[in-house]
Protein backbone atom coordinates (compact mmCIF):
# COMPACT_ATOMS: atom_id res chain seq x y z
CA UNK A 1 0.00 0.00 0.00
CA UNK A 2 2.92 2.27 0.83
CA UNK A 3 4.66 1.96 -3.07
CA UNK A 4 0.51 2.68 -4.29
CA UNK A 5 0.93 5.83 -2.23
CA UNK A 6 4.40 6.73 -3.41
CA UNK A 7 3.71 5.79 -7.23
CA UNK A 8 0.32 8.01 -6.82
CA UNK A 9 2.46 11.04 -5.70
CA UNK A 10 5.30 10.82 -8.44
CA UNK A 11 2.88 10.06 -10.96
CA UNK A 12 2.04 12.81 -13.47
CA UNK A 13 -0.73 11.22 -15.82
CA UNK A 14 -4.27 11.49 -13.75
CA UNK A 15 -5.63 8.21 -15.72
CA UNK A 16 -2.46 6.15 -13.81
CA UNK A 17 -3.01 8.17 -10.68
CA UNK A 18 -6.99 7.27 -10.49
CA UNK A 19 -6.70 3.84 -11.20
CA UNK A 20 -3.91 3.31 -8.75
CA UNK A 21 -6.29 4.88 -6.10
CA UNK A 22 -8.48 1.98 -7.19
CA UNK A 23 -5.56 -0.34 -6.53
CA UNK A 24 -5.15 1.37 -3.08
CA UNK A 25 -8.51 0.89 -2.19
CA UNK A 26 -8.86 -2.69 -3.04
CA UNK A 27 -5.54 -3.62 -1.29
CA UNK A 28 -7.26 -1.79 1.73
CA UNK A 29 -10.41 -3.74 1.57
CA UNK A 30 -7.63 -6.92 1.67
CA UNK A 31 -6.14 -5.88 4.75
CA UNK A 32 -9.71 -5.50 6.23
CA UNK A 33 -10.04 -9.07 5.65
CA UNK A 34 -7.45 -10.14 7.49
CA UNK A 35 -8.29 -7.49 10.36
CA UNK A 36 -11.57 -9.85 10.11
CA UNK A 37 -13.68 -6.61 9.22
CA UNK A 38 -15.53 -8.48 6.59
CA UNK A 39 -18.34 -5.85 6.50
CA UNK A 40 -15.86 -3.18 6.04
CA UNK A 41 -13.80 -4.65 3.60
CA UNK A 42 -17.29 -5.40 1.61
CA UNK A 43 -18.18 -1.86 1.43
CA UNK A 44 -14.20 -0.76 0.61
CA UNK A 45 -14.50 -3.28 -2.15
CA UNK A 46 -17.59 -1.83 -3.83
CA UNK A 47 -17.23 1.67 -3.09
CA UNK A 48 -13.72 3.01 -2.64
CA UNK A 49 -12.61 0.43 -5.48
CA UNK A 50 -15.48 0.44 -7.81
CA UNK A 51 -17.78 3.85 -7.52
CA UNK A 52 -15.18 6.45 -6.38
CA UNK A 53 -12.92 5.45 -9.39
CA UNK A 54 -15.54 5.38 -11.86
CA UNK A 55 -16.49 8.96 -10.70
CA UNK A 56 -13.14 10.26 -10.93
CA UNK A 57 -12.43 8.68 -14.41
CA UNK A 58 -15.67 10.41 -15.45
CA UNK A 59 -14.24 13.58 -14.34
CA UNK A 60 -10.76 13.48 -15.91
CA UNK A 61 -13.28 12.86 -19.08
CA UNK A 62 -14.32 16.10 -18.62
CA UNK A 63 -10.88 17.96 -17.31
CA UNK A 64 -7.40 17.51 -18.70
CA UNK A 65 -5.60 13.76 -18.10
CA UNK A 66 -2.48 15.68 -17.51
CA UNK A 67 -1.03 17.23 -14.67
CA UNK A 68 0.86 20.22 -14.61
CA UNK A 69 4.51 20.25 -13.32
CA UNK A 70 4.50 21.42 -9.71
CA UNK A 71 6.03 25.24 -9.81
CA UNK A 72 6.44 25.58 -6.01
CA UNK A 73 10.02 23.65 -4.56
CA UNK A 74 8.83 20.59 -2.48
CA UNK A 75 10.85 21.12 0.43
CA UNK A 76 8.04 23.49 2.87
CA UNK A 77 5.48 20.44 2.32
CA UNK A 78 7.97 17.66 2.98
CA UNK A 79 9.23 19.66 6.21
CA UNK A 80 5.51 19.85 7.28
CA UNK A 81 5.24 16.34 6.45
CA UNK A 82 7.91 15.19 8.35
CA UNK A 83 7.14 17.16 11.66
CA UNK A 84 3.68 16.11 11.49
CA UNK A 85 4.82 12.69 10.86
CA UNK A 86 7.26 12.61 13.71
CA UNK A 87 4.59 14.22 16.33
CA UNK A 88 1.99 11.32 15.49
CA UNK A 89 4.47 8.99 15.83
CA UNK A 90 5.63 10.00 19.16
CA UNK A 91 1.62 10.12 20.03
CA UNK A 92 1.46 6.49 19.66
CA UNK A 93 4.02 5.58 21.86
CA UNK A 94 1.29 5.46 24.70
CA UNK A 95 -1.49 4.15 22.60
CA UNK A 96 -2.57 0.10 22.92
CA UNK A 97 -0.37 -2.91 21.58
CA UNK A 98 -2.10 -3.84 18.32
CA UNK A 99 -4.47 -6.76 19.28
CA UNK A 100 -5.01 -6.41 23.02
CA UNK A 101 -8.25 -7.25 24.02
CA UNK A 102 -7.29 -5.20 26.92
CA UNK A 103 -7.26 -1.70 24.90
CA UNK A 104 -9.40 0.44 26.60
CA UNK A 105 -11.61 1.23 22.82
CA UNK A 106 -12.68 -2.70 23.14
CA UNK A 107 -13.66 -2.37 27.47
CA UNK A 108 -16.62 -0.14 27.36
CA UNK A 109 -20.17 -1.33 26.24
CA UNK A 110 -18.48 -3.60 23.57
CA UNK A 111 -19.30 -7.00 25.96
CA UNK A 112 -22.49 -5.51 26.20
CA UNK A 113 -23.12 -5.77 22.60
CA UNK A 114 -21.54 -9.29 21.48
CA UNK A 115 -23.57 -10.86 24.85
CA UNK A 116 -26.61 -9.66 24.29
CA UNK A 117 -27.23 -8.54 20.87
CA UNK A 118 -27.94 -12.42 19.79
CA UNK A 119 -30.68 -12.24 22.67
CA UNK A 120 -32.10 -8.83 22.15
CA UNK A 121 -32.00 -8.19 18.29
CA UNK A 122 -32.47 -11.85 17.20
CA UNK A 123 -29.94 -11.65 14.29
CA UNK A 124 -26.27 -13.25 14.51
CA UNK A 125 -24.23 -10.52 12.76
CA UNK A 126 -23.34 -8.26 15.25
CA UNK A 127 -22.15 -4.94 12.88
CA UNK A 128 -25.93 -4.96 11.57
CA UNK A 129 -27.51 -5.33 14.36
CA UNK A 130 -25.45 -2.06 15.93
CA UNK A 131 -25.83 -0.29 12.54
CA UNK A 132 -29.26 0.08 12.21
CA UNK A 133 -30.83 -0.60 15.84
CA UNK A 134 -28.07 0.37 18.59
CA UNK A 135 -27.37 3.61 16.10
CA UNK A 136 -29.98 3.98 14.45
CA UNK A 137 -30.08 7.74 14.59
CA UNK A 138 -26.16 7.86 13.68
CA UNK A 139 -27.28 5.72 10.27
CA UNK A 140 -30.05 8.25 9.60
CA UNK A 141 -27.72 10.94 9.99
CA UNK A 142 -25.23 8.58 7.24
CA UNK A 143 -28.26 8.43 5.19
CA UNK A 144 -29.30 12.42 5.22
CA UNK A 145 -26.01 12.92 4.96
CA UNK A 146 -25.72 10.97 1.37
CA UNK A 147 -29.01 12.37 0.14
CA UNK A 148 -27.50 15.69 1.09
CA UNK A 149 -24.51 15.06 -1.40
CA UNK A 150 -26.52 14.05 -4.00
CA UNK A 151 -29.06 17.11 -3.91
CA UNK A 152 -24.91 19.21 -3.79
CA UNK A 153 -24.38 17.22 -7.10
CA UNK A 154 -28.01 17.80 -8.90
CA UNK A 155 -27.45 21.76 -7.68
CA UNK A 156 -24.16 21.65 -9.17
CA UNK A 157 -24.29 19.73 -12.60
CA UNK A 158 -27.69 19.03 -12.76
CA UNK A 159 -30.39 20.43 -15.05
CA UNK A 160 -30.89 24.00 -15.74
CA UNK A 161 -26.98 24.54 -15.69
CA UNK A 162 -25.98 23.05 -18.60
CA UNK A 163 -27.17 26.14 -20.86
CA UNK A 164 -24.51 28.40 -19.62
CA UNK A 165 -21.83 26.02 -19.86
CA UNK A 166 -20.38 26.66 -23.56
CA UNK A 167 -18.84 23.83 -24.95
CA UNK A 168 -19.53 21.32 -22.84
CA UNK A 169 -22.92 19.41 -23.16
CA UNK A 170 -24.82 19.39 -26.65
CA UNK A 171 -27.83 21.53 -26.52
CA UNK A 172 -30.38 22.90 -24.51
CA UNK A 173 -33.01 20.47 -23.72
CA UNK A 174 -36.99 21.78 -24.27
CA UNK A 175 -37.33 21.96 -20.45
CA UNK A 176 -34.28 23.95 -20.12
CA UNK A 177 -35.85 26.91 -22.16
CA UNK A 178 -39.19 25.98 -20.04
CA UNK A 179 -37.62 27.00 -17.52
CA UNK A 180 -35.81 30.11 -19.15
CA UNK A 181 -39.95 31.27 -19.74
CA UNK B 1 7.74 3.20 29.82
CA UNK B 2 8.04 -0.33 28.29
CA UNK B 3 10.72 -2.11 26.66
CA UNK B 4 11.21 -0.67 23.07
CA UNK B 5 11.83 -4.33 21.89
CA UNK B 6 8.05 -5.54 22.74
CA UNK B 7 6.82 -2.48 21.66
CA UNK B 8 7.44 -2.14 18.22
CA UNK B 9 5.74 -4.89 16.47
CA UNK B 10 2.88 -3.60 18.66
CA UNK B 11 2.61 -0.18 16.90
CA UNK B 12 3.73 -1.07 13.98
CA UNK B 13 -0.14 -1.22 12.58
CA UNK B 14 0.09 2.65 13.90
CA UNK B 15 3.26 3.50 12.09
CA UNK B 16 1.89 2.22 8.98
CA UNK B 17 -1.45 4.34 9.26
CA UNK B 18 0.92 7.29 9.87
CA UNK B 19 2.88 6.82 6.70
CA UNK B 20 -0.19 6.82 4.57
CA UNK B 21 -1.43 9.19 6.45
CA UNK B 22 1.48 11.75 5.72
CA UNK B 23 1.37 10.69 2.13
CA UNK B 24 -2.34 11.43 1.22
CA UNK B 25 -1.47 15.24 3.58
CA UNK B 26 1.45 15.43 1.32
CA UNK B 27 -0.11 15.01 -1.86
CA UNK B 28 -3.00 17.57 -0.56
CA UNK B 29 -0.70 20.02 0.10
CA UNK B 30 1.84 20.12 -2.38
CA UNK B 31 0.20 19.17 -5.31
CA UNK B 32 -2.18 22.18 -6.94
CA UNK B 33 -4.10 19.54 -9.46
CA UNK B 34 -7.21 19.50 -8.07
CA UNK B 35 -8.32 16.01 -9.00
CA UNK B 36 -5.09 14.82 -7.36
CA UNK B 37 -5.86 16.84 -4.16
CA UNK B 38 -9.24 14.76 -4.18
CA UNK B 39 -7.16 11.48 -4.56
CA UNK B 40 -4.63 12.33 -1.72
CA UNK B 41 -7.70 13.34 0.39
CA UNK B 42 -8.85 9.44 -0.27
CA UNK B 43 -5.54 7.88 0.40
CA UNK B 44 -5.76 9.66 4.27
CA UNK B 45 -9.20 8.86 4.59
CA UNK B 46 -8.43 5.27 3.87
CA UNK B 47 -5.59 5.66 6.51
CA UNK B 48 -7.92 6.68 8.82
CA UNK B 49 -10.59 3.95 8.38
CA UNK B 50 -7.02 1.83 8.72
CA UNK B 51 -6.31 3.54 12.35
CA UNK B 52 -10.18 2.26 13.55
CA UNK B 53 -10.00 -1.27 11.97
CA UNK B 54 -6.35 -2.33 13.24
CA UNK B 55 -7.88 -0.94 16.52
CA UNK B 56 -10.63 -2.95 16.46
CA UNK B 57 -8.69 -6.47 16.21
CA UNK B 58 -8.17 -8.45 18.87
CA UNK B 59 -5.86 -11.28 18.82
CA UNK B 60 -7.68 -15.07 17.77
CA UNK B 61 -10.85 -12.82 17.80
CA UNK B 62 -13.50 -13.77 14.96
CA UNK B 63 -15.26 -11.74 12.63
CA UNK B 64 -18.14 -10.21 14.46
CA UNK B 65 -20.95 -13.03 13.15
CA UNK B 66 -22.59 -14.94 15.99
CA UNK B 67 -22.01 -18.31 16.27
CA UNK B 68 -22.07 -20.45 19.06
CA UNK B 69 -18.43 -22.23 19.00
CA UNK B 70 -16.55 -18.99 18.57
CA UNK B 71 -15.41 -17.30 22.11
CA UNK B 72 -13.91 -13.95 20.54
CA UNK B 73 -14.97 -11.64 18.45
CA UNK B 74 -13.00 -8.49 17.04
CA UNK B 75 -14.69 -5.33 18.17
CA UNK B 76 -17.99 -4.36 15.89
CA UNK B 77 -18.29 -0.66 17.05
CA UNK B 78 -15.31 0.28 14.62
CA UNK B 79 -16.66 -1.71 11.69
CA UNK B 80 -19.96 -0.13 11.80
CA UNK B 81 -18.05 3.87 12.13
CA UNK B 82 -16.43 2.97 9.23
CA UNK B 83 -18.86 1.20 7.27
CA UNK B 84 -21.06 4.08 7.33
CA UNK B 85 -17.45 6.67 6.72
CA UNK B 86 -16.60 5.09 3.36
CA UNK B 87 -20.08 5.82 2.04
CA UNK B 88 -20.60 9.33 3.21
CA UNK B 89 -16.73 9.04 2.13
CA UNK B 90 -17.38 8.29 -0.98
CA UNK B 91 -20.03 11.03 -1.62
CA UNK B 92 -18.51 13.53 -0.14
CA UNK B 93 -15.81 12.66 -2.89
CA UNK B 94 -18.55 13.06 -5.42
CA UNK B 95 -19.54 16.41 -4.38
CA UNK B 96 -15.96 17.05 -5.05
CA UNK B 97 -15.43 16.11 -8.02
CA UNK B 98 -19.06 18.44 -9.16
CA UNK B 99 -17.47 21.34 -7.67
CA UNK B 100 -13.97 20.53 -10.12
CA UNK B 101 -16.26 19.76 -12.89
CA UNK B 102 -17.49 23.58 -12.15
CA UNK B 103 -14.79 25.36 -11.50
CA UNK B 104 -13.30 23.97 -14.68
CA UNK B 105 -15.99 25.58 -16.51
CA UNK B 106 -15.67 28.56 -15.04
CA UNK B 107 -12.15 28.99 -15.24
CA UNK B 108 -11.32 26.37 -18.00
CA UNK B 109 -8.41 24.49 -15.87
CA UNK B 110 -8.21 22.55 -13.02
CA UNK B 111 -4.86 23.60 -11.52
CA UNK B 112 -4.55 25.82 -8.51
CA UNK B 113 -1.84 27.80 -9.37
CA UNK B 114 -3.33 29.08 -12.55
CA UNK B 115 -6.93 29.99 -11.01
CA UNK B 116 -4.94 32.10 -8.75
CA UNK B 117 -3.14 34.07 -11.24
CA UNK B 118 -6.73 34.08 -13.26
CA UNK B 119 -8.30 35.76 -10.17
CA UNK B 120 -5.42 38.32 -10.02
CA UNK B 121 -5.69 38.98 -14.23
CA UNK B 122 -9.22 39.61 -13.67
CA UNK B 123 -9.37 42.35 -10.75
CA UNK C 1 -18.59 0.94 -26.82
CA UNK C 2 -21.34 0.22 -28.98
CA UNK C 3 -19.26 -2.24 -30.71
CA UNK C 4 -17.92 -4.38 -28.75
CA UNK C 5 -19.80 -7.28 -28.63
CA UNK C 6 -18.03 -10.00 -26.36
CA UNK C 7 -19.05 -6.97 -23.59
CA UNK C 8 -22.53 -6.59 -24.87
CA UNK C 9 -23.24 -9.92 -24.77
CA UNK C 10 -21.09 -10.94 -20.94
CA UNK C 11 -22.76 -7.73 -19.46
CA UNK C 12 -26.34 -8.61 -20.65
CA UNK C 13 -25.80 -11.76 -19.10
CA UNK C 14 -23.91 -10.54 -15.85
CA UNK C 15 -26.49 -8.14 -15.15
CA UNK C 16 -29.26 -10.26 -13.98
CA UNK C 17 -27.04 -11.88 -11.44
CA UNK C 18 -25.66 -8.67 -10.42
CA UNK C 19 -29.07 -7.47 -9.45
CA UNK C 20 -29.88 -10.81 -8.13
CA UNK C 21 -26.53 -10.73 -6.05
CA UNK C 22 -27.30 -6.93 -4.66
CA UNK C 23 -30.75 -8.27 -3.77
CA UNK C 24 -29.10 -10.93 -1.62
CA UNK C 25 -26.42 -8.98 0.06
CA UNK C 26 -29.80 -6.71 0.84
CA UNK C 27 -31.81 -9.21 2.33
CA UNK C 28 -28.71 -11.59 3.88
CA UNK C 29 -27.22 -8.80 6.03
CA UNK C 30 -28.90 -9.86 8.88
CA UNK C 31 -26.77 -13.32 8.63
CA UNK C 32 -23.15 -12.86 7.02
CA UNK C 33 -21.56 -9.61 5.70
CA UNK C 34 -23.58 -6.96 3.92
CA UNK C 35 -26.51 -4.93 4.33
CA UNK C 36 -28.01 -1.60 2.91
CA UNK C 37 -24.55 0.31 1.97
CA UNK C 38 -23.20 -2.43 -0.04
CA UNK C 39 -26.32 -3.74 -1.75
CA UNK C 40 -27.13 -0.37 -2.84
CA UNK C 41 -23.63 0.19 -4.14
CA UNK C 42 -23.51 -3.13 -6.29
CA UNK C 43 -27.61 -2.56 -7.16
CA UNK C 44 -26.51 1.16 -9.06
CA UNK C 45 -22.97 -0.91 -9.93
CA UNK C 46 -25.49 -3.22 -12.32
CA UNK C 47 -27.07 0.66 -13.98
CA UNK C 48 -23.86 2.28 -14.31
CA UNK C 49 -22.36 -1.07 -16.48
CA UNK C 50 -25.41 -1.08 -18.11
CA UNK C 51 -24.95 2.19 -18.86
CA UNK C 52 -21.63 2.26 -20.02
CA UNK C 53 -22.06 -0.64 -22.15
CA UNK C 54 -25.41 0.16 -23.96
CA UNK C 55 -25.45 3.87 -23.89
CA UNK C 56 -26.42 6.43 -21.11
CA UNK C 57 -29.51 6.95 -22.78
CA UNK C 58 -30.64 3.47 -23.33
CA UNK C 59 -29.81 3.33 -19.42
CA UNK C 60 -32.17 6.62 -18.64
CA UNK C 61 -35.21 4.89 -20.72
CA UNK C 62 -34.80 1.77 -18.30
CA UNK C 63 -34.65 4.36 -15.30
CA UNK C 64 -35.58 7.60 -15.37
CA UNK C 65 -34.41 10.57 -13.74
CA UNK C 66 -37.93 11.30 -12.24
CA UNK C 67 -37.48 8.02 -10.71
CA UNK C 68 -34.36 7.79 -9.42
CA UNK C 69 -34.87 10.87 -7.61
CA UNK C 70 -38.27 9.92 -6.33
CA UNK C 71 -36.42 6.77 -5.10
CA UNK C 72 -33.45 9.29 -3.31
CA UNK C 73 -36.07 10.61 -1.05
CA UNK C 74 -38.58 7.56 -0.88
CA UNK C 75 -35.25 5.88 1.18
CA UNK C 76 -35.03 8.44 3.88
CA UNK C 77 -38.48 8.70 4.30
CA UNK C 78 -39.15 4.92 4.59
CA UNK C 79 -35.93 5.28 7.34
CA UNK C 80 -37.42 8.22 8.97
CA UNK C 81 -41.11 7.07 8.80
CA UNK C 82 -40.22 3.87 10.66
CA UNK C 83 -39.07 5.87 13.43
CA UNK C 84 -42.07 7.42 13.32
CA UNK C 85 -43.80 3.93 13.62
CA UNK C 86 -42.22 3.28 16.78
CA UNK C 87 -43.94 6.37 18.16
CA UNK C 88 -47.20 5.73 16.76
CA UNK C 89 -47.07 1.99 18.49
CA UNK C 90 -45.78 3.35 21.54
CA UNK C 91 -42.60 3.60 21.80
CA UNK C 92 -39.56 5.75 21.25
CA UNK C 93 -38.39 7.37 17.67
CA UNK C 94 -36.46 4.56 16.04
CA UNK C 95 -37.40 1.63 18.56
CA UNK C 96 -37.97 -1.39 16.74
CA UNK C 97 -39.51 -4.01 20.12
CA UNK C 98 -42.91 -2.43 19.67
CA UNK C 99 -43.08 -2.64 15.60
CA UNK C 100 -44.80 -6.40 16.25
CA UNK C 101 -45.70 -8.93 19.00
CA UNK C 102 -42.88 -10.15 20.11
CA UNK C 103 -39.05 -7.69 20.91
CA UNK C 104 -36.52 -9.77 18.55
CA UNK C 105 -39.79 -10.02 15.87
CA UNK C 106 -40.09 -6.30 15.83
CA UNK C 107 -36.41 -5.79 15.48
CA UNK C 108 -36.08 -7.78 12.77
CA UNK C 109 -39.31 -5.93 11.06
CA UNK C 110 -37.13 -2.85 11.88
CA UNK C 111 -33.90 -3.56 10.68
CA UNK C 112 -35.44 -4.82 7.58
CA UNK C 113 -37.11 -1.90 6.55
CA UNK C 114 -34.45 0.39 7.52
CA UNK C 115 -31.68 -1.34 5.79
CA UNK C 116 -34.25 -1.48 2.87
CA UNK C 117 -34.71 2.77 3.27
CA UNK C 118 -30.21 2.37 3.57
CA UNK C 119 -30.23 0.42 0.35
CA UNK C 120 -32.37 2.29 -1.77
CA UNK C 121 -31.22 5.72 -0.98
CA UNK C 122 -27.50 4.75 -1.47
CA UNK C 123 -28.50 2.84 -5.03
CA UNK C 124 -30.17 6.60 -6.27
CA UNK C 125 -27.78 8.29 -5.14
CA UNK C 126 -24.96 6.17 -6.85
CA UNK C 127 -26.76 6.05 -10.06
CA UNK C 128 -28.02 10.16 -10.25
CA UNK C 129 -24.22 10.91 -9.60
CA UNK C 130 -22.99 8.68 -12.24
CA UNK C 131 -25.56 9.97 -14.91
CA UNK C 132 -24.87 13.45 -13.75
CA UNK C 133 -21.14 13.45 -14.14
CA UNK C 134 -21.84 11.74 -17.50
CA UNK C 135 -24.29 14.43 -18.46
CA UNK C 136 -27.24 12.93 -19.00
CA UNK C 137 -29.50 14.05 -16.62
CA UNK C 138 -32.04 14.83 -18.05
Amino acid sequence: MALTAYAIIRLRNLFAVVILSGIFSLLAALLYVLLTAVDVAFTEASVGAGISTLLMLATLSITSEYEKKPAHSAVLPILIVVVTGAALIYGTLDMPLYGAADAPANLHLIPRFIEQSGTEIGIPNIVTSILASYRGYDTLGETVVIFTAAIGVLVLLGRGHNRWRPGMRKSVTPEDREEEV
Amino acid sequence: MMDLSVEIPGLFNYWIVIILMMAGFYIVISHGNLVKKIVGLNVFQVSVFTLYISMSKIDGGAAPILDETIKSYSNPLPHVLILTAIVVGVATTALGLALIVRIRDAYGTIEEDDIIELERTDT
Amino acid sequence: MNNHSVLRVVSKFMIPYILLFALYVQFHGDFGPGGGFQAGVIFAAAFILYGLIYGIENARKVLPATATRILLALGVILYAGVGFAGIYFGGNYLDYNVLAATATGGQHLGIFLVEFGVGTTVAATMVTIFFVFSGQDF
